[in-house]
């Protein structure tokens, strides 16, 4: 019969060991990537932060005391954009999901949402500066958080509409027809079997669109106005912590004050990293069939 | 008999009610959708065709103050950072998706994962803050150290399309990486066992059978990472020292300081007049087009594969 020559099991051997050698590389070299800039931001980042540094105002163009202007506008931000963005995107992803028939029209929606959810914050930002800072400046104040949170929201749609549709796909149809069979209005049924069993699937994009929303700064940078001050209302102009950290070190080349901001924001990303995963794997335990 | 009947009347209106408010939402959001595009091209493309479109895009010269603007050079800058940064990023992230999918113990792949979706929700400015701290530093003491007799002064600061490669290439991995194990887990058991039932090794089934398999969705990540790399803004901004020139031809090139399209545009409008601001725009169509063809061409591949 045939012989395989040991030379070349040897060989292959040989290739395989190096193979996975350089493959294992690969991933600890991207996983030591990612530790190494996230320790080295919070540790140097610690050093400036304080008290003070979380609850006094920026002076000095934020090179001495604080970013409590910058944390606030975050927050401002993004309870902004979840109260619009939410229902909009929800239930466009239900209007799409469960009651649009089949047919070209849905296709070409899917694909523009697919299209948009690929194109860089930068063009959200431009469409956003054009259309709210400046034609509706007499309703928005020009450069102000409501024109942010309009570009925000247009900005997530698309990752909300695609999310929440996953989610709703993957309720069982039988679930669905069980319930319809029953007697139930479609709306019944959506509203108690298909809404609270995506709810898990749902509730995790929404806090990672939170995550985005936090870590922007492109659009922001254009709709925004990056003002210092404390906001008076959405109709004023202010910065997040990602806007806050860009324009420090950029312009006061202050790297240690933008590193005290950027461990900020770190920790605002871990928590919500965690709380997404939480909240996901409790919710499934609360609604699951 | 009657109960119900009134019952059924109310689900019925709640019902209509209901698919009506839906409607409106699915419209606002497209046609907001659909807003950006309009907006984009109506400032931007008067004045492209105004300035003459081949002047435009093929004008070495950007200086707004003498109404000169030709963007080649940022053009240029684009597509040397996001090749570079591909050819740093995907290597390792096809690597990555390999060893998660095919390799790792399952212990391992535990930590892997979660990193990965952690790195992908790391904002870019804390990324670019460390290109700067941290990034800037090495490629400096490379440049004025061992390098610096082949290197202009210029090139010598740090800040460099390299650096800027290295940046986009951080950030486009975890793209690369989680769409090239969708694609490699889906390739089915049947064809392993098959080549493994051959006598194969796990490394020859690997390397001429799962990664041939998942070729066009490894592909669709690829060319999504050019995307994101092409788009990204504020990272870049960071690192890359934004001047306005092409790079020497040669490897001494990828120490030269460049400036980006999206740089351009983040860097300038805030200040910009009118018609400087509509060149900004006409540079986000020339953007915009990139990335319209880019994500085409991942749709259709990641069609295909299904």
């Amino acid at each position: 019969m045939f012989k395989v020559k040991p030379n070349h099991m040897i060989k292959v051997k040989r290739n395989q060991i190096f193979a996975f050698t350089l493959l294992s590389l690969a991933a600890a070299l991207t996983v030591l990537t990612l530790f190494a800039i996230v320790f080295y931001i919070m540790l140097n980042g610690f050093s400036v932060i304080s008290m003070d540094f979380l609850f006094d105002e920026p002076r000095s163009m934020g090179t001495e005391g604080g970013v409590l202007p910058a944390i606030l506008g975050t927050i401002y931000l993004v309870v902004l954009v979840m109260i619009i963005a939410t229902p909009i995107g929800v239930g466009t992803a239900v209007y799409l999901n469960e009651y649009m028939p089949e047919g070209r029209f849905k296709k070409i929606l899917r694909f523009a949402t697919e299209l948009l959810a690929g194109v860089p914050s930068i063009v959200f930002g431009m469409f956003g500066f054009i259309f709210f800072v400046i034609v509706l400046r007499d309703y928005t104040g020009g450069w102000s958080i409501l024109s942010g949170a309009l570009t925000g929201v247009i900005m997530i749609l698309p990752v909300i509409i695609r999310a929440s549709e996953e989610a709703l796909r993957s309720v069982p149809d039988p679930l669905k027809e069980g319930s319809l069979a029953l007697g139930t209005t479609r709306w019944y049924t959506i509203k108690k079997i298909v809404l609270p069993l995506a709810l898990p699937g749902i509730t995790t994009s929404l806090i990672l669109s939170i995550g985005r929303v936090i870590g922007e700064t492109a659009a922001f940078l254009l709709t925004l106005g990056g003002s210092l001050l404390f906001a008076q209302s959405i109709f004023d102009g202010g910065r997040t912590l990602a806007l806050h950290l860009y324009l420090v070190a950029m312009e006061t080349g202050d790297l240690q004050m933008a590193m005290g901001s950027g461990a900020v924001l770190i920790i605002l990303i871990l928590i919500i990293n965690f709380a997404a995963a939480g909240l996901f794997k409790l919710l499934v335990r609360r609604f699951s069939v | 008999m009657k109960f119900q009947k009134e019952r059924n009347n109310k689900s019925n209106i709640e019902e209509g009610i209901v698919k009506k408010v839906l409607f409106v939402m699915a419209l606002t959001a497209i046609t907001s959708l659909g807003l950006i595009a309009f907006f984009i091209f109506n400032e931007g493309m008067p004045f492209m065709i105004d300035y003459g479109i081949a002047d435009f895009i093929f004008g070495t010269e950007w200086d707004p103050s003498n109404q000169v603007y030709g963007i080649f050079p940022m053009i240029v800058g684009s597509v040397i950072a996001t090749l570079l940064a591909i050819l740093i990023g995907a290597p390792i992230g096809i690597a990555v998706a390999v060893y998660l999918v095919e390799i790792a113990p399952p212990k391992v792949a535990r930590i892997i994962r979660p990193a990965i979706t952690l790195m992908e929700g790391i904002p870019s400015v804390i990324i670019g803050l460390f290109g700067m701290v941290v990034m800037l530093d090495v490629i400096r003491r490379l440049a004025r150290g061992p390098l610096s007799e082949y290197l202009p002064a210029g090139y010598q600061t740090g800040y460099s399309v390299l650096a800027g490669a290295i940046i986009l290439a951080i950030m486009i991995l975890p793209t690369i990486i989680s769409i090239s194990a969708d694609s490699i887990r889906a390739v089915p058991n049947e064809y392993k066992e098959a080549a493994l039932a051959l006598g194969s090794s796990k490394w020859q089934t690997i390397y001429k059978v799962v990664v041939p398999a998942a070729k066009s969705g490894v592909l669709a990540a690829v060319i999504l990472g050019v995307g994101r790399a092409i788009g990204e803004t504020m990272a870049i901004i960071m690192v890359v020292g934004n001047t306005v020139q092409i790079p020497e031809a040669g490897w001494e090139g990828i120490f030269a300081p460049v400036r980006t399209l999206t740089g351009n545009i983040a860097l300038e409008m805030g200040y910009a007049g009118p018609e400087h601001r509509q060149a900004l725009f006409a540079t986000g169509i020339i953007l915009f087009i990139f990335i319209i063809i880019i994500n085409s061409i991942t749709l259709v591949l990641r069609k295909k594969e299904d």
